[in-house]
């Protein structure tokens, strides 16, 4: 019997998994009708989950963490059985801090993360980053980028991605990291150029999960383990290459992820356009949505998130690690995909 | 009667913007500042000094106030605005109407009620007013076309109004389409052979 279950996403070229298992019947396969919400922001998804609005969301990973340890509002634990997405992130900058960067000597290779920090550091002011929200993969990636450097040199900012181009233009931003399309979005209408890819600070951050209200699962064994199983197999698709612009028509379809189909696809082969002269640079595994192995959540994933929320607000880090742990199932995982996996 | 609070009610459309300023006169609470923008920078909150801030929960910036509603540990809350869950009914019905509320800490419930009640009644009349008026467009959009296609189908085949629109109905009928989706293919079609 097919069964209907309502999933929330924000619409991002990571949502893919979501909208492919509806789209190209990865869901009815396992006798699932997925019924797509879309969320404004990420603390309207918080709240379609936590409220049961929706069943399931694709959520940013560090938002999950953040909730175990007592950050941000709602108190329902979360926990995820998959992680969505690994990287697809881009930092860039303000077109007169690349003019600073360019007086310096700055290649814009688009790859080497040490080389471009220490060119940002050179320029000897602080940058004011827009990040698109506070517990989130983009806020955790600028502080290990910006380790090592003095001090008080970068400064977040909550910046919702589809304003980051005019903050940018505005001057209320210098940089900023984001996910796409929204980054390549700023090369075009701010002007911005895009200085790192996300997986040249962390080569494989786990930056999307399947977020599950804790206890659901149990619950709902069944269930969750029909939309694990459609995820992944939409997963393990959109990792082929050949599928790439046919993946980048259907997210960007009216309704869903509403930019031009070319920029989802550019995301999907990793072919970043980082200025508006046009300049394109090849990044391998840019954005990775599969094979399967690669998404199983672990503690480990979690900790690593935890230690870096414990450090950036205060907290104790072995009591963080810990409180994070159950977050990140790798059991669940094992439950529902390692009996099929090929 | 307890001193005015002050409200910051963050609200890209006006018109549902003024609406809910109404609502809340009404209910005593005249010290209200309407935001209209998209961008809310932490600097517009700091300036209003709100008791409280309403804000559409699909507000593109709503981001940015759950990052000063928690900026600080959890500890402790010097920025001392939150989001308000301290009735779990009336939250989910405000999130089920579409605005969120975040105040001050240490404000009570009992203050807080009567002002989210009116704003929860006001978004709620403010999107039936929106839907009715969409589906009223709607309808009278559809009806056009249709008088269309009927006018196409008497014109082409030599039979009577009723007889036109019974046609396009079975045809509906039988590929399991509305009505007015095949008028529009019929005035779709006929305006590309003209």
């Amino acid at each position: 019997m097919t069964r209907d279950i309502a999933l929330g996403y924000v619409p991002l070229v990571d949502a893919a998994p979501l909208i492919i298992a509806d789209a190209l019947g990865f869901a009815e396969e396992q006798g699932l009708r997925l019924v797509l919400h879309r969320a404004a922001n990420w603390s309207m998804l918080r709240d379609m989950l936590d409220q049961g609005q929706v069943a399931a969301a694709q959520m940013l990973s560090v938002m999950l963490v953040a909730r175990a340890l007592g950050l941000g509002g709602g108190d329902v634990r979360l926990e995820t059985p998959l992680v969505l997405s690994l990287g697809g992130q881009v930092v860039g900058v303000s077109s007169a801090v690349a003019d600073g960067l360019d007086q310096l000597g700055h290649g814009f290779g688009f790859c080497d993360a040490a080389d471009a920090a220490q060119a940002v550091a050179a320029l000897g002011r602080p940058l004011r980053f827009g990040v698109p929200f506070a517990h989130s993969m983009h806020a955790l990636l600028l502080g290990d980028w910006m380790k090592g450097l003095t001090e008080g040199l970068a400064d977040l900012r909550t910046v919702a991605p589809p304003l980051m181009p005019e903050a940018l233009a505005e001057g209320e931003l210098d940089a900023f990291c984001v996910g796409e399309p929204w980054g390549s979005q700023a090369v075009v209408t701010a002007r911005a150029r895009l200085l790192l890819p996300g997986t040249s600070i962390h080569p494989a951050s786990p930056e999307k999960v399947l977020a599950l209200r804790a206890g659901w699962c149990e619950a709902e064994a069944d269930l969750t383990g029909r939309l694990v199983r459609a995820l992944s197999r939409a997963g393990e698709w959109l990792a082929l290459p050949g599928n790439a612009t046919t993946a980048a028509e259907v997210v960007t379809r009216p309704g869903r992820v509403d930019v031009a189909a070319e920029r989802v696809e550019r995301s999907l082969l990793g072919r970043i356009v980082t200025d508006d002269r046009g300049t394109e640079h090849v990044v391998a595994g840019f954005q990775t949505f599969g094979p399967s192995r690669l998404m199983r959540p672990t503690p480990e994933q979690a900790g690593w998130i935890a230690a870096r929320l414990a450090f950036r607000f205060g907290l104790p880090r072995g009591w963080a690690e810990s409180a994070a742990a159950g977050v990140f199932r790798a059991d669940l995982y094992d439950r529902f995909l390692r009996p099929v996996a090929a | 009667m307890p001193a005015s609070l002050r409200i910051l009610l963050v609200e890209s459309d006006p018109e549902r913007a003024e609406r809910v300023r109404e609502a809340l006169a009404e209910a005593g609470e005249s010290d209200v500042v309407v935001f209209s923008g998209r961008r809310v920078l932490a600097r517009d909150v700091a300036e209003t000094m709100p008791d409280i801030v309403l804000v559409d929960i699909a507000h593109p910036s709503r981001d940015v106030l759950e990052e000063l509603a928690q900026a600080t540990r959890p500890m402790d809350r010097p920025v001392a605005m939150f989001v308000d869950r301290s009735d779990p009914a009336t939250t989910r019905a405000a999130i089920e109407a579409g605005v969120s509320a975040y105040v001050v800490d240490g404000l009570r419930a009992d203050r807080i009620r009567p002002i989210l009640d009116a704003a929860v009644a006001r978004f709620h009349l403010f999107q039936r007013v929106r839907s009715e008026l969409a589906a009223t467009k709607a309808a009278l959009e559809e009806r056009k076309v249709i008088d269309r296609a009927k006018g196409l189908v008497m014109k082409a085949r030599g039979v009577s109004e009723e007889e036109a629109y019974a046609l396009i109905r079975k045809t509906a009928m039988d590929q399991g389409k509305r009505v007015a989706d095949v008028a529009q293919a019929l005035v779709t079609a006929a305006d590309l052979l003209r």
